[in-house]
């Protein structure tokens, strides 16, 4: 077996190091009743290199790669360019196989990369703070719900209809099992919503998206003065990082606490996962946050270095009182996003967000153009709603028999709502081109 | 005149104490070179990327156009890959050797791993694409899943929880969705866990409102029965325990405590971080196990990434399995499909817990890993991972103080009594262990034992490798017991990138991301060599 480096020599010297006679003595321990009397049954033996790739290779030939095919959804999780700095650098063993930066003084690396990504995360957030990065931007979300129920100590947590309906299902599902109240809007497809309304005294924080899931970009500037009057905090979601390079921030909005999802740098689709979120707040609140943080200190002989701090929030020091059960963040994908953005820098970013708009403005044009669609969006970065004369389910599967892949249809998302059916969520990120857009219009021709 | 400078950028700037014997004048150590951040070596007009001038269009931004700089640095390919290199040279990995942090199983992230993580067609999917265009993606999920369920003798698994602590939250949701369906949420409050507990546990159980009571453990470091049959009553939801537990012990009584459980009408949850020294050979579905997280970051070798990301599956029995969050992959006849919010299927999803379908990239690894292993090679790795932790400690045992009586399992524990009146303490020796090239184990956990060394060798380490591992312990301890280098130990490390860092000093007052007014660079040696 490859990867295990114990001879039967050495396992027979080892076993007489400890006295034992056969491995089986130590797992003596284990019940008679539980001891298998050999393998476990029904599965296969190891196998080489050779035939492991192959197996995934027979996967992969199941699947439409978004690389042969054109290519326009989003909703959540979005196609970018990814360059192969970025792919080769978090490949690296030294990042790859490392772990949390407990022993700060044979993990500089590690930890002066978190620094660097908080650095980052707080300027493009427009915030004072961030962490050292979430799960991914859904359970960030939630974790941004318990944060303001900690620091008002309230319970009833208003949720935007232009948040992701994932995100909103993950607070829903946390309200309902750790007791406190989520308020959820209805779907929210036209961007007029207007929540301040419903800011009262008992409210812990609104959840709002931007731009929203159906693509709408939003002032929430009055919905932060109305939150704060009424003692409460403003969450923005922002699921499409790269509209940062382009849109005002949430930081100057006023939001008290911003979530993103922060695939769309550095970060592959990979089928849902494993994403990063970036997670930033006030300074004030920072002691009430979940997640690592990273905080620069000196050593003993003066020199700048970094360690993991304020870990008396955090479950291993706390236990039963820790603000949070998180343990892990998501470092690899963390260091994925923040060499991409410093690949990016300041000018690339704004290209690169400059570039999506672009694309998308033209792909819009041309899909309100075909007859009986209808463009929900008067603002919108690089994702759009339109209203398709038909359902929009049927409509996404016939194009996939073409092999288009045709955005999201929102009833795949929010099944119970049937004024939703036939609208379809259409992105166009850089990666758009004439090759793909031109099929798209013409089996939207087709099949409308 | 030239003098050697230290371009580290200190707070307290000037040479460093520790590099006063031979400075250089980079302040570079021939391969430790030492890096600024980011944000120090941007310049206006530089850029690692090419794109496009983009079209000019109307934006269409709702008056909402960002307005001045970000303040993002600029810097070139060259300058980002060498940035990054550096910065990977200041970490320790299992790549470079023995890694012993106990409780994380550190065994070796095998490259074929990552490379079908990669394929077109698998790491470029949309989770929201089609069904019908991500077939093989379902049924790869589906293989592992079949994997984990019959390694662990468990009818059902929970796929999407993105990491172990994730999985605990998902597992203690299932019992109160059970529990709500028997109507009995509101009055079993309690859930009980040991004192070795991890601090997981007793957060997530604590988050979903339950009180936590710890069960003491017995002097062969497993759960007391007698306590614990005590502690249960109709109040109790369920047991939080790990096993092996966190002393690397298998607890013997397992069988007894979870019928106990049982009988007194609460769940046992298993927090299956040390799945490791059983996989292959014990399924936790035979020990009475009702759910159970699985780090695949630790038993199935995904890579730790220096903090995640993780994955954390949970197998749950058939008690539990109608309660699985959505996404449930679902085959119709020859077709997968996924079943997504409110979607009916045979059960009472307790709600969803991640966007998506889980962390498919640690699912495509993990599977790599088993697939390349076996249900032969799986067996061989546990009992591989337990004979090198026995040896450890049995090569050990007469220098250093193992905190019970063996064999243990997959990790040995020693607590700090061989240190004891050396003024020697066990974050010292950790620290000592660096300048000898290793990463130190687990210390001051679990914190039922004083002063705790917890080693996990795993089964990734030559016999060679662990001799010379052994060999520099052996010296450290005998050093230590010498009772004339407590002052060594207390400077250690000395070679390591940094010497002991302030945390005081960082949680006291937090500096927790770059300002321009945080560090004025102060150590060019160039510009100060002209001068």
């Amino acid at each position: 077996m490859r990867y295990l480096p114990l001879t039967p020599a050495d396992r027979s010297d080892m076993l007489a190091a400890v006295g034992a006679k056969s491995v089986d003595e130590l797992f003596n321990d284990v019940p008679a009743s539980a001891r298998l009397p050999g393998k476990v049954a029904g599965l296969p033996d190891h196998l080489g290199e050779l035939e492991v790739e192959r197996a995934f290779q027979a996967y992969a030939a199941k699947n439409v790669s978004p690389s042969t095919a054109p290519f326009f959804i989003g909703a959540g999780a979005y196609r970018h360019h990814v360059p192969s700095t970025v792919d080769y650098m978090i490949q690296r063993g030294e990042f790859l196989t490392s772990y949390t930066p407990y022993q700060p003084e044979i993990t500089q690396g590690t930890l002066q990369y978190l620094f660097e990504f908080q650095t980052q995360v707080s300027l493009l957030t427009g915030m004072e703070v961030a962490n050292a990065s979430m799960y991914d931007g859904s359970t960030a979300a939630s974790e941004a719900v318990l944060m303001a129920n900690r620091i008002t100590r309230r319970t009833k947590a208003l949720i935007s209809g232009g948040l992701h309906p994932h995100y909103r299902a993950i607070i829903e599902t946390t309200a309902h099992w750790q007791g406190y109240s989520a308020v959820s809007a209805k779907a929210d497809a036209e961007g007029l919503e207007e929540l301040i309304a419903k800011v009262d005294k008992e409210t812990s924080c609104v959840v709002v998206q931007n731009p929203s899931f159906f693509g709408h970009v939003r002032d929430f500037t009055k919905l932060a003065a109305a939150c704060h009057a009424a003692g409460a905090l403003l969450i923005v979601v922002v699921t499409e990082v790269v509209s940062l390079g382009l849109i005002k921030p949430p930081g100057e909005m006023g939001a008290d606490i911003v979530v993103c999802e922060g695939q769309s740098i550095g970060n592959g689709l990979g089928f849902g996962g494993p994403y990063v979120g970036l997670f930033a707040t006030r300074d004030k609140y920072v002691r009430q946050m979940p997640g690592r943080l990273v905080g620069e200190t000196v050593d003993a002989d003066g020199k700048r270095g970094f360690v993991l701090t304020l870990s008396t929030r955090e479950q291993h020091i706390r236990r039963e009182k820790a603000t949070s059960n998180i343990c892990t963040n998501a470092g690899l994908c963390a260091l994925a996003f923040t060499v991409h953005l410093t690949l990016l820098g300041e000018a690339g970013f704004r290209r690169l967000a400059e570039l999506n708009h672009a694309k998308a403005s033209e792909l819009a044009d041309r899909v309100a153009a075909l007859p009986g669609v209808k463009l929900l969006n008067d603002s919108f970065f690089n994702e759009f709603t339109v209203r398709l004369p038909k359902p929009a389910a049927p409509v996404v599967e016939a194009l996939a028999e073409r092999r288009i892949l045709a955005g999201v249809p929102v009833s795949r998302l929010i099944p119970d709502d049937p004024s939703v059916a036939n609208l379809l969520l259409l992105a166009a990120t850089e990666t758009a081109t004439e090759a793909g857009m031109a099929p798209l219009i013409a089996g939207l021709k087709e099949v409308l | 005149m030239v003098q050697s400078l230290d371009r580290s950028q200190g707070r307290s700037g000037g040479i460093a104490a520790g590099t006063s014997n031979n400075p250089t004048f980079t302040g570079n150590r021939a391969l430790q070179i030492e890096e600024p951040l980011i944000f120090e070596m941007g310049q206006p007009g530089r850029c690692g990327v090419d794109l496009p001038e983009p079209p000019k269009v109307k934006d269409r931004l709702n008056g909402l156009k960002r307005a001045g700089e970000i303040g993002l640095p600029g810097l070139s390919e060259p300058q980002v890959v060498q940035h990054y290199t550096r910065l990977s040279q200041k970490n320790y990995a299992i790549d470079m050797g023995v890694y012993p942090l106990g409780s994380c199983t550190m065994k070796h992230n095998p490259r074929i791993n990552e490379k079908v993580a990669r394929l077109p067609g698998i790491g470029d999917l949309h989770p929201l694409q089609p069904v019908s265009t991500v077939q093989g993606a379902l049924e790869l999920i589906d293989r592992l899943a079949h994997w984990l369920k019959t390694l662990t003798g468990m009818p059902a698994v929970a796929m999407s929880p993105a990491a172990g602590a994730h999985g605990e939250m998902c597992g203690m949701m299932a019992i109160a969705a059970a529990l709500e369906a028997r109507g009995e949420r509101a009055k079993r409050r309690v859930v009980l866990a040991p004192e070795s507990a991890h601090g997981t546990n007793p957060a997530t159980a604590a988050a979903l409102g339950f009180t936590v009571k710890p069960i003491p453990a017995n002097d062969r470091g497993r759960v007391d029965l007698t306590a614990l049959k005590a502690a249960l009553g109709p109040d109790v939801a369920a047991i939080m325990l790990t096993n092996p537990n966190t002393c690397g012990l298998f607890e013997t009584e397992i069988v007894e405590i979870s019928r106990a459980v049982h009988e007194a009408g609460a769940f046992f949850y298993c927090d299956g971080a040390n799945f490791n020294a059983i996989v292959g050979r014990v399924r936790p579905g035979d020990l009475g196990v009702d759910c159970m997280h699985i780090n695949l970051h630790k038993t199935f070798s995904t890579p730790h990434g220096g903090g995640g990301p993780g994955a954390g599956p949970v197998v749950l029995s058939a008690a539990l399995a109608p309660y699985a969050p959505y996404p449930w992959i679902v085959k119709d006849g020859d077709t997968w499909r996924v079943a997504e919010d409110g979607a009916a299927v045979d059960g009472k999803p307790l709600g969803r817990l991640k966007a998506f379908h889980g962390q498919m990239g640690m699912f495509t690894r993990a599977l790599s890993y088993i697939m390349s292993h076996g249900a032969d090679g799986l067996k061989q790795a546990a009992e591989d991972a337990v004979l090198s932790a026995n040896y450890v400690m049995a090569s050990l045992q007469d220098v250093m103080t193992p905190a019970f009586e063996g064999p243990c399992m997959h990790e040995a524990l020693f607590d700090d009594s061989f240190l004891k009146d050396t003024g020697v303490s066990t974050l010292d020796f950790a620290k000592a262990m660096i300048d000898e090239g290793y990463h130190p184990m687990t210390m001051y956990f679990p914190l039922v034992v004083h002063g705790a060394l917890l080693i996990e060798p795993t089964e990734s380490q030559a016999k060679e490798d662990l001799d010379l591992f052994i060999g520099a312990l052996r010296s450290l301890a005998e050093r230590a017991k010498s009772g004339t280098a407590a002052e060594d130990f207390k400077a250690a490390p000395r070679f390591a990138p940094r010497r002991r860092l302030d945390e005081t000093l960082a949680a006291r007052k937090p500096v927790l991301r770059w300002r321009p007014s945080n560090n004025p660079p102060e150590g060019d040696p160039m510009k100060q060599a002209a001068e």
